[in-house]
C-alpha cells in the first residue's frame, strides 16, 4: 500500500538532513527513556551516587546515542555490502576468544581489543542477523520453499550457535539460535519445515542436558530447588525473589531499598538491577520498566513491518527479537522463572559491552526506518 | 499508531498492483506481516506472563517475602561442627570439646566495619594483633560469612554486648566448640593440637573458613584431621535489619567428627611420665604381640590448648631456647645413636650371613687393632674369651667389631631395616623419622668415602647409625616375638576397631627361631644372670623376668689418650657433652607381651639411669596389664562409689 511519490522520494541519494529529519525520534526519545531509567537505578546502586557506576555508564550511553544516530544515516546498500566482511568478523573474533580469551565469572568470554572489553558473542548476534538478512532479502516466496536454499544459512546460523556453546555460555546460544529462527520464519519458511525441525527438539534438549558442564547443571538444579544451596548460586535467586517481594506495591521507595542497599542483592547492578529497581518503585515501578521495554520491542517490530524491502524487514526483525529475548531472559532469571545465566538487562544494567553492542543494533533499526521506502533488492527473476 | 508511520497516513492509499517491484514482493511481505504479527502477540504475551510473575512476586505472595526481607530476613549460616572426640583404650578423653561463647562480625550486615570494631573495642578492648587478624579475614572471606571477633565470652561480656546491640549492628553472639585437652602436657605429642586455618588451607577448603574450624597441626590430630573434622550444618535465621538474630527458623547440626580411640592407656601414660620426671627423655610401652603402644612420652612437654588461640612471642622463645626440645616428640622424631642396644640387631645379622655361630668364640683383649687403628673395649682389660650369649651379655664391644667386621655393613643394614630400624614405621603421627643404618653405599652417595672403621664403630651402634625410640620398641617386639610387629595408635575409628589385634596378623620374620632366641638369652642374661651389664633392671616380681639391653651413645668422640690416661669420667663432663643412657627390654621372657624402650638425652649411665627407669616402667605395666583387661585399673572402684 505505497504511493508513487513516496517511492520516487526513496531514492538513494537524498540529501542528509532529510535523512535526520526522516529518523523516528520517539524511537530515540524511548530508548533515552530506557538510558535514564538505568542512571537512575545506577545510582542508587551506587549508594546514591554518580560514582562507581552511573557516571562512566551515562558516559557510553551519549556516546551510544551518537553512534546509533550515525549509523541511521548509513544506507542499507552498504549494509548487504558489508554484511558478510561484518559475519566473518565476528566468527573470527569468536575463534580468537575460545583460543586466547578470558574467562570471566560463570563462563562469558571476553577480548580486550584496543583496551575495550568485548564479548563477540554479542557482536555475532548482529552480524547474523545481517548476514542472515543479506541472503533472504531478494528470496521470492516460491524460492522459500526450497529446503536446499534454506542450508547455506541453516549452516550460518549453526556455525556462531556451535563457537558460542563451547565457550561455554548456553544462555547466549540459544539466544543466537532463536534470533536465526526468527528470521528464518519472518523470511517465508515453510510451517511444515518448521514442524519438521522442532519434533526432535525435545530429544536433543535431554542430549544436550546429558552433555551440559557441571556448573551449568548445578544451575538447573539450583532453580528447581533454591534451598538446596542458599549460600552458593540458589543464594542469588532467594535475595532477589525475598527483595522483588519487599518491594511490594509501591517500593520502598528511592535509595531506600534496604535489601539492594544493604547488599543483601548481589549482582545489583548488572544482572538483578531489575530487582533492585522493582524494590524501590516497587510493582508500579516495575511494570513500568516492563512496559518501556515492549514498546521499544513492538516499535522494533513495528519498523519492520513499515519497511518495504525485504532485507530492512528481517534486520529489524532480527533486532527486535535479540533485544526482545534479552530482555525476557533477564526478567525472568531474576524472577526465578528460569536457571541463572549471567544475561543483564539491556540498557539498565551497568557495563559498555553489552550496551553498546545493543545500541549498534539500534542503529541499524533506524537506518532500515530512515530507508524503509528505499527502492531496493528487486525480488530475482526466478520467483515470479 | 503515527509514531510508527509519520508519512503515509494522510496520504490516500492505492494498491501497487501496477508496480512489478511491489508486486513480486507482495507474497513475501503478506507471510512477513502475518507472523511478525504473530511474533508481536507472542513477545507481548511473554512480557505479560512476566508481569503477572512479578505481580505474584511483589503483592499476592509478596507478603511472604517481605515478611522475610524487612524486619525478618533470613540468614542462613554454616555452622562448624564438633570436632571428633579422642580417647584412650579405656575410653578416657584425650580430646574434647567445650562450650565457648564469642562474638562474631557478619560484614554484610553492617554498613560501616572499621565503626563497628571501633564501637566493640570501646566496650570489650580487641588488642593490635587481633584487629589485624579480623580486618585480614574480612578481606579474604565471602561477605555473609562471619569473622570471630572475640573469643571465649564470660557472661559479663555477652551482657554488654546485648546491652548495646543496637549500637553494633553485624555484631552476633554465638556458641561454638573449641578444642579441650584434659590431659594438658602429658600427650601433647601423641594427641597433637589444633590451630586455625591459614590462608592456604581455606583455599584448598572452603568450609574451613567458618569461624571455629580448626586444623590438626600436630600428632594424631594432624594425621585423623579429615576424620575428626566432620561435616557443617547449617542454622538458618530471622535476623532484623540491623541483623540482630531474632529467632532460629531451622537448624541442623553439623555432624560431628568421628571419634578416635588410641591403643594408648593413659594411667599407663601417666606413670610413664611420672617416672621421666623432668630430665629431656623419651619411652615407647608396645603390646609386642599385636603393635598397640600402650604409652609414648616424650619428656618435656608443653601444653597443646596454647596454639588453640594462638602462641605468644615470649612462649615461642622459651621453647625454642630449650636444649630439651619441648615441641619434638622424641618418641618418632628424635634420633640418637644406639649404642650397644644395636648388638643383638648386629649378631642376627651375623648369623643370617653365616659368619657366626652362637656357639662360636672371640677372644677380647680390650682391643682390637683394624688397619692399624686400634678400637677399644669399654672394658679396658677386655673379656676373655666370649660365645655370642657373653658377648650380648657383657656387651663386649670388641665381640662385636669382630662380628661386624666379618659380616660387612651392607648385610646389617638388611637385618636392621628387617626388624624394623633405619625405616619409616607405619605409625599415625605426622613428622616421623626414618633414623639410618649407614651403608657405603649412603656414604658414597653423600660424596664421601666409607672407611673400615666406620663398620667397626657402627657394630657397637656408634658412628653414623641412628634410631628413634619407637624403632627400638619396635626392633625389641620383633626380637622378642619373631614377627614383622608394626606398632600403631588407632584402636578404633567411630567405634570401628581398624587393625586387627591379632599376633597372627603380623608376617613371621624370615630368621630361625634358634637366631632369635640366642638373642633373647642373652638379653636374658644381661638383666637376670650374675655380672650381666643391667642387674637394677631385675624385676622384683616372682616368676616374671624381663630380657634387656643397655646401650650408652656417645655424643662425642673420646680419644685414645683421654681415655687411657684413666681420667675420663663422663659424668664430669658438661650435660650436653655426655652420653644418651639406652634401655630395651621385653616381659615376661618365657611369653613376650609388652616392649619398652627408655632414651635419657644425656644420662650418661644406661645401666644406672635407663635400666631402673626400664624395670619401674615395666613393672607399672605388668601391674596394670592393659593389653589384657577391658576396663581401666581403678576405674570400676570409681564407678561403685
Amino acid at each position: 500500500m505505497i504511493t508513487e511519490k513516496r517511492l520516487l522520494r526513496a531514492e538513494p541519494n537524498f540529501r542528509l538532513l532529510a535523512k535526520l529529519w526522516r529518523i523516528n525520534w520517539i524511537y530515540v526519545l524511548l530508548i533515552c527513556l530506557l538510558g535514564g531509567v538505568g542512571y537512575g537505578a545506577l545510582y542508587s546502586a551506587g549508594g546514591g551516587s554518580a560514582k562507581p557506576f552511573a557516571g562512566p555508564q551515562s558516559i557510553r550511553f551519549a556516546l551510544g546515542v551518537v553512534m546509533m544516530v550515525a549509523l541511521a544515516m548509513v544506507s542499507p546498500k552498504l549494509l548487504v555490502k558489508l554484511a558478510w566482511p561484518f559475519y566473518f568478523f565476528s566468527l573470527a573474533l569468536l575463534v580468537a576468544v575460545l583460543r586466547m580469551g578470558h574467562v570471566g565469572k560463570g563462563a562469558e568470554r571476553w577480548l580486550i581489543l584496543g583496551g575495550v572489553q568485548l564479548q563477540p558473542s554479542e557482536l555475532a548476534k548482529i552480524a547474523l542477523a545481517l548476514a542472515l538478512a543479506t541472503w533472504f532479502h531478494r528470496a521470492s516466496y516460491k524460492r522459500m520453499g526450497n529446503p536446499l536454499f534454506l542450508i547455506p544459512p541453516a549452516i550460518m546460523t549453526l556455525v556462531p550457535v556451535a563457537l558460542v556453546l563451547k565457550e561455554p555460555n548456553l544462555g547466549t546460544a540459544v539466544i543466537i539460535a532463536c534470533v536465526g529462527a526468527a528470521i528464518f520464519l519472518g523470511a517465508g519458511m515453510r510451517l511444515w519445515q518448521v514442524a519438521l525441525l522442532a519434533a526432535p527438539v525435545p530429544f536433543l534438549g535431554e542430549f544436550a542436558y546429558s552433555h551440559l558442564h557441571d556448573y551449568q547443571k548445578a544451575r538447573i538444579t539450583t532453580f528447581l530447588h533454591p534451598e538446596s544451596d542458599p549460600l552458593g548460586a540458589g543464594y542469588n535467586i532467594i535475595q532477589s525473589k525475598i527483595a522483588l517481594g519487599s518491594g511490594g506495591m509501591w517500593g520502598q521507595g528511592y535509595l531506600h531499598g534496604t535489601q539492594g542497599q544493604l547488599n543483601f542483592l548481589p549482582e545489583k547492578q548488572t544482572d538483578f538491577i531489575f530487582t533492585m529497581i522493582a524494590e524501590e518503585w516497587g510493582l508500579v515501578g516495575g511494570l513500568c520498566v516492563m512496559g518501556l521495554l515492549l514498546l521499544t520491542i513492538l516499535g522494533g517490530m513495528l519498523m519492520a513491518l513499515r519497511c518495504r524491502h525485504q532485507f530492512g524487514r528481517l534486520l529489524a526483525l532480527g533486532i527486535s527479537m535479540n533485544f526482545f529475548l534479552y530482555c525476557a531472559v533477564n526478567l525472568s532469571m531474576v524472577m526465578g522463572a528460569i536457571p541463572v545465566g549471567g544475561v543483564p538487562l539491556p540498557l539498565i544494567s551497568y557495563g559498555g559491552s553489552a550496551m553498546l553492542t545493543v545500541m549498534f543494533g539500534f542503529g541499524l533499526l533506524l537506518s532500515v526506518y530512515v530507508h524503509r521506502d528505499m527502492r531496493f533488492g528487486e525480488v530475482e527473476r526466478a520467483g515470479v | 499508531m503515527r509514531l510508527f508511520s509519520r508519512s503515509g497516513k494522510a496520504k490516500p492509499r492505492r494498491p501497487l498492483s501496477s508496480n512489478r517491484t511491489a508486486a513480486q514482493d507482495l507474497p513475501s511481505r503478506g507471510v512477513f506481516t502475518r507472523r511478525a504479527l504473530v511474533m508481536m502477540a507472542a513477545q507481548s504475551a511473554v512480557l505479560g506472563v512476566l508481569g503477572d510473575r512479578l505481580y505474584k512476586l511483589q503483592v499476592s505472595e509478596g507478603g511472604k517475602y517481605a515478611a522475610l526481607a524487612e524486619n525478618n530476613r533470613v540468614s542462613t549460616r554454616l555452622l562448624a561442627p564438633p570436632r571428633g572426640r579422642i580417647l584412650d583404650r579405656f575410653g578416657a578423653p584425650l580430646a574434647a570439646n567445650k562450650v565457648n561463647w564469642r562474638a562474631l562480625l557478619l560484614a554484610e550486615q553492617t554498613a560501616d566495619v572499621p565503626a563497628t570494631l571501633d564501637r566493640f573495642s570501646s566496650i570489650i578492648p580487641i588488642d593490635d594483633h587481633d584487629r589485624a587478624r579480623i580486618e585480614r579475614e574480612l578481606k579474604h572471606k565471602r561477605r555473609f560469612i562471619p569473622v570471630v571477633v572475640r573469643d571465649f565470652l564470660s557472661w559479663d561480656d555477652m551482657a554488654r554486648i546485648e546491652v548495646n546491640a543496637p549500637d553494633l549492628p553485624g555484631i552476633l553472639i554465638d556458641v561454638g566448640t573449641t578444642r579441650l585437652y584434659p590431659q594438658g602436657p602429658l600427650l601433647a605429642h601423641v594427641v597433637g593440637y589444633v590451630a586455625p586455618p591459614n590462608e592456604k588451607d581455606v583455599a584448598r577448603d572452603q568450609t574451613l573458613a567458618l569461624p571455629g574450624m580448626r586444623i590438626g597441626r600436630a600428632g594424631v590430630e594432624q594425621f585423623h584431621d579429615a576424620g575428626l573434622r566432620g561435616t557443617p550444618g547449617s542454622v538458618q535465621m530471622e535476623v532484623n535489619s540491623v541483623g540482630r538474630v531474632m529467632a532460629e527458623l531451622n537448624r541442623q547440626e553439623g555432624i560431628q567428627g568421628e571419634e578416635l580411640g588410641l591403643s594408648i592407656d593413659l594411667g599407663l601414660q601417666q606413670a610413664v611420665a611420672d617416672r621421666l620426671t623432668d630430665q629431656a627423655a623419651s619411652a615407647v610401652v608396645m603390646d609386642c604381640r599385636t603393635g598397640e603402644v600402650l604409652a609414648m612420652v616424650s619428656n618435656p612437654s608443653f601444653d597443646p590448648s596454647l596454639f588453640d588461640s594462638g602462641v605468644s612471642q615470649q612462649q615461642w622463645i622459651d621453647w625454642t631456647n630449650d636444649q630439651r626440645t619441648p615441641l619434638i616428640n622424641k618418641a618418632v622424631a628424635g634420633v640418637y645413636p644406639p649404642g650397644s642396644t644395636f648388638k643383638p640387631a648386629v649378631a642376627l645379622a651375623a648369623m643370617q650371613a653365616g659368619t657366626l655361630r652362637p656357639t662360636d668364640r672371640i677372644f677380647c683383649p680390650g682391643y682390637l687393632d683394624v688397619g692399624g687403628v686400634r678400637f677399644h673395649c669399654w672394658a679396658k682389660h677386655g673379656h676373655g674369651s666370649l660365645d655370642l650369649h657373653g658377648g650380648i651379655k657383657f656387651s663386649c664391644d670388641v665381640f662385636f667389631y669382630e662380628v661386624a667386621r666379618r659380616t660387612g655393613m651392607d648385610a646389617i643394614a638388611a637385618t636392621g631395616h628387617q626388624l624394623g630400624l633405619g625405616t619409616v614405621l607405619p605409625i599415625e603421627l605426622p613428622h616421623q623419622r626414618a633414623g639410618l643404618i649407614p651403608t657405603p653405599t649412603w656414604r658414597r652417595s653423600k660424596g664421601k668415602h666409607w672407611n673400615g672403621g666406620d663398620t667397626i664403630n657402627s657394630g657397637i651402634g656408634q658412628g653414623y647409625v641412628q634410631a628413634t625410640p619407637l624403632q627400638l620398641a619396635t626392633y625389641c617386639s620383633r626380637v622378642a616375638t619373631g614377627r614383622a610387629v608394626e606398632p600403631h595408635l588407632t584402636r578404633t575409628v567411630g567405634g570401628i576397631i581398624q587393625v586387627a589385634s591379632e599376633p597372627a596378623h603380623f608376617k613371621p620374620l624370615p630368621m630361625p627361631d634358634e637366631q632369635l632366641a640366642a638373642l633373647r638369652g642373652g638379653m636374658f642374661a644381661v638383666v637376670n644372670e650374675a655380672h650381666g651389664t643391667a642387674p637394677k633392671a631385675r624385676l622384683p616380681m616372682d616368676g616374671v623376668q624381663m630380657a634387656g639391653k643397655t646401650g650408652s651413645a656417645q655424643v662425642r668422640r673420646v680419644s685414645r689418650w683421654l681415655r687411657e690416661s684413666g681420667h675420663f669420667d663422663s659424668s664430669r663432663l658438661p650435660w650436653e657433652m655426655r652420653p644418651h643412657a639406652l634401655f630395651i627390654a621385653f616381659a615376661p621372657y618365657d611369653a613376650p607381651q609388652y616392649a619398652l624402650s627408655v632414651v635419657v638425652e644425656h644420662g650418661n649411665a644406661a645401666a644406672e639411669v635407663a635400666a631402673p627407669l626400664a624395670r619401674d616402667i615395666m613393672m607399672d605395666t605388668l601391674n596394670r596389664d592393659p593389653a589384657n583387661r577391658k576396663d581401666a585399673p581403678g576405674q570400676r572402684v570409681a564407678d561403685a562409689e
